[in-house]
């Protein structure tokens, strides 16, 4: 009820006392907060333009199907790196997911105050930490660690299911899956919390009151916010269909429709981007890079829209019973 | 008050004493005070160490030119260059004929020479491992699997070499590393051309990717029984043990800083004037057949200033920065190459400097020469 009053009130003074500030700054916002419509279309419209001659050549559709990459004989496709994308997007999601959500839970529902604070602060650190970093990170440390103590394991246990088989590099589909599931935790674990904490205690003291132990109220809390959590997790998945640098640095870059197996190397769009359009040396070549651009553009847009869709509206049920 | 008024009066009066005795010891440091030039490049990121070193040494010699170089990759040179950004360009590939025409009238100036050496990493094996063109091409088809091959075994009697697989690293990233690369597998395998072919990045019939010289040292490193690729100054920087490749000569070749400026030498022998097409030129086409061609490595390429002839069409030029410009690669070409060898660079071989300095003699502005 109080927004609703303070915009009428502002709304009465501008109009009665005619203020020249307050008008002057609300076109101004206007225009801000307009621009980024403007940005994102100006993008879309570049990007379309820089794709136009690989669109010609291939089709949209055409491109966006097509399984081969041959700069050399002039043939793009982009169906194995929108797979490679999106798979490894969800693989690392399925291991950011219950490590956020435990995160979430220890800090709104069991940790002291104090505590909380330092540890999710500690972890919205991960999310500064520059993407090489965790590239460098995943070739120097990671790589060698995984490769020695725990695919060699995995593969003597497991081995004779076909997704464990095959050649360990080290690096490939699994190693990027496991940074990226790091680099992403940050923002699910963050998003988790805020819905959790939004839940009105009334909620947990009433099924405590009942003689429901901690963890049972820490699934209530979980299926209270439900919906919001799986917006949570879109939205991790938005941020990962887009990392770059570190996937570029671990997946070991293979252009392929499938990999033989989860320690395979394999591909994704922003990481072919990233390595080729500084040298890509004729029109055709740029455009196709472009075009990969667009699809990833569009795929992120897409996903990004609907967490932000499901978020907004658990974000309004929690808030809405919580009035009641 | 007033003696408030007089402290001020005091500290400017010193204030201002202190300017003019400052810019008199800046005018007597410079006795000729000149304007001061930024000659700004992009291009090709192999030889970025080597520009640098050159533009904090010219610096010294002329603190009036400030040589600021961007290291984008070729590709992004070449781009830059058509488009007339920059005011030097660097490239490891020379101009396509199609670039050539879309940049008419720009002079190749190779001003340094690289190398691209195979590394692996093979327990127990130092460097000095024996290849041959043949070999390498059939590795990186995927066709010899084993280190073990009794091809590899045939011309390495010496080396104990494992029953394992070889695993294939190449770069991920376009760069003139991996067209140099892909240009000798080219010219030493039928299959290579007909199927891959050459460019900075090709469609890899096996392998993972690496990105930079760094992601395929780093994978090589830490990948048991992997062969790999990078540029010379890199294996040499970090030492690497890296193979002997067979010339048509005969001859296993260490590279080197020697078997480098060799293969450019003899290359030198055909290449075209400056301001004529290069994009045939490959220092491996040339000795890739050439029985001659002794302690020649085969796998060697130039690094290439592009520029325009006619200085004026590039948007900002005016005639000092132009002369500047000449006089910059003129020094680059002579004494700019004592630098080289310290940096793991080769310095252009004799024939090529001539040839240059009649390159560089060509550059005017509104028509009138540059250098005598």
């Amino acid at each position: 009820m109080w927004m609703k009053n303070s915009s009428k009130n502002f709304l009465y003074f501008s109009s009665s006392r005619r203020v020249a500030g307050d008008t002057i700054f609300k076109i101004v916002s206007a225009i801000f907060a307009s621009s980024v419509l403007l940005f994102i279309g100006l993008m879309i419209y570049e990007l379309f333009k820089g794709s136009w001659l690989s669109i010609q050549t291939f089709g949209f559709l055409g491109f966006v199907l097509g399984t081969e990459w041959d700069p050399v004989a002039q043939v793009f496709g982009a169906l194995p790196l929108i797979f490679g994308t999106i798979v490894v997007s969800l693989i690392a999601i399925t291991i950011a997911v219950p490590i956020s959500l435990g995160i979430a839970l220890a800090l709104s529902e069991y940790a002291p105050k104090r505590f909380g604070f330092a540890t999710s602060f500690l972890v919205e650190l991960l999310a500064a930490v520059p993407s090489v970093i965790y590239g460098l990170w995943g070739i120097f440390v990671l790589i060698p660690f995984l490769r020695d103590h725990v695919y060699t394991k995995i593969q003597a246990l497991f081995g004779f299911l076909p997704i464990f088989s095959g050649y360990i590099y080290g690096g490939g589909v699994l190693t990027a899956s496991i940074v990226l599931a790091i680099m992403i935790i940050p923002i699910v674990s963050a998003v988790m919390r805020e819905l959790f904490s939004q839940v009105p205690s009334s909620q947990r003291e009433a099924i405590i009151a009942l003689g429901a132990t901690k963890w049972e109220s820490a699934k209530l809390v979980v299926s209270y916010a439900r919906s919001g959590v799986i917006g949570a997790v879109i939205l991790g998945l938005g941020r990962a269909i887009g990392e770059t640098m570190a996937v570029t640095m671990v997946i070991g870059n293979k252009f392929k429709l499938f990999p033989s197996s989860l320690f395979d190397a394999w591909y994704t769009m922003p990481a072919i981007i990233a390595n080729e359009l500084l040298e890509a040396t004729y029109d055709l070549y740029v455009s196709a890079l472009i075009h990969v651009a667009l699809v990833l553009l569009l795929i992120a847009l897409a996903v990004n829209v609907l967490s932000r869709l499901i978020v907004w509206r658990a974000l309004r049920l929690v808030r809405g019973v919580a009035r009641e | 008050m007033k003696v408030v008024y007089v402290a001020i009066a005091i500290l400017v009066t010193v204030a201002l004493l202190g300017c003019v005795q400052q810019s008199e010891e800046k005018t007597q440091t410079t006795p000729t005070p000149a304007r001061a030039i930024s000659l700004n490049g992009a291009g090709a990121t192999f030889p970025f160490p080597l520009i640098d070193k050159w533009a904090a040494e010219y610096y010294k010699l002329k603190p009036n030119v400030k040589v600021n170089y961007q290291s984008i990759g070729s590709g992004g040179g070449i781009r830059q260059h058509i488009a007339k950004t920059v005011d030097f360009a660097a490239s490891d590939a020379p101009l396509t004929d199609e670039q050539f025409r879309d940049a008419p009238n720009t002079l190749h100036v190779p001003f340094t020479i690289g190398g691209v050496v195979p590394i692996y990493n093979l327990p127990g094996i130092q460097k000095g491992l024996r290849f041959t063109g043949e070999i390498l091409a059939d590795i990186y088809l995927g066709k010899i699997k084993k280190w073990n091959d009794p091809r590899i075994v045939a011309i390495n009697p010496n080396v104990e070499l494992p029953d394992k697989e070889i695993i294939v690293v190449h770069r991920s990233d376009g760069s003139g590393t991996t067209f140099v690369w892909t240009n000798y597998l080219s010219r030493v395998s039928k299959e290579w051309s007909e199927k891959v072919g050459m460019g900075t990045s090709v469609n890899w019939p096996v392998g993972i990717g690496g990105k930079g010289n760094e992601g395929v040292t780093a994978l090589v490193m830490q990948t048991p029984y992997s062969i790999g690729y990078v540029e010379f100054t890199y294996a040499k920087k970090n030492n690497l043990p890296y193979g002997y490749v067979q010339n048509a000569a005969g001859e296993f070749v260490e590279p080197s800083i020697e078997s480098f400026a060799k293969a450019a030498e003899y290359a030198a022998l055909t290449l075209p004037k400056g301001n004529e097409s290069w994009s045939k030129v490959s220092i491996i086409d040339s000795i890739v057949n050439n029985r001659d061609a002794k302690g020649a490595y085969p796998i060697t390429s130039f690094s290439y200033f592009l520029i325009y002839r006619e200085l004026n069409v590039v948007p900002g030029m005016d005639e000092g920065k132009a002369r500047s410009l000449a006089e910059f690669l003129w020094w680059v070409i002579h004494d700019g190459q004592s630098y080289a060898p310290g940096l793991y660079y080769v310095p252009i071989p004799q024939n090529v400097v001539t040839l240059n300095e009649e390159t560089l003699k060509m550059l005017t502005y509104n028509g009138k020469p540059l250098l005598k």
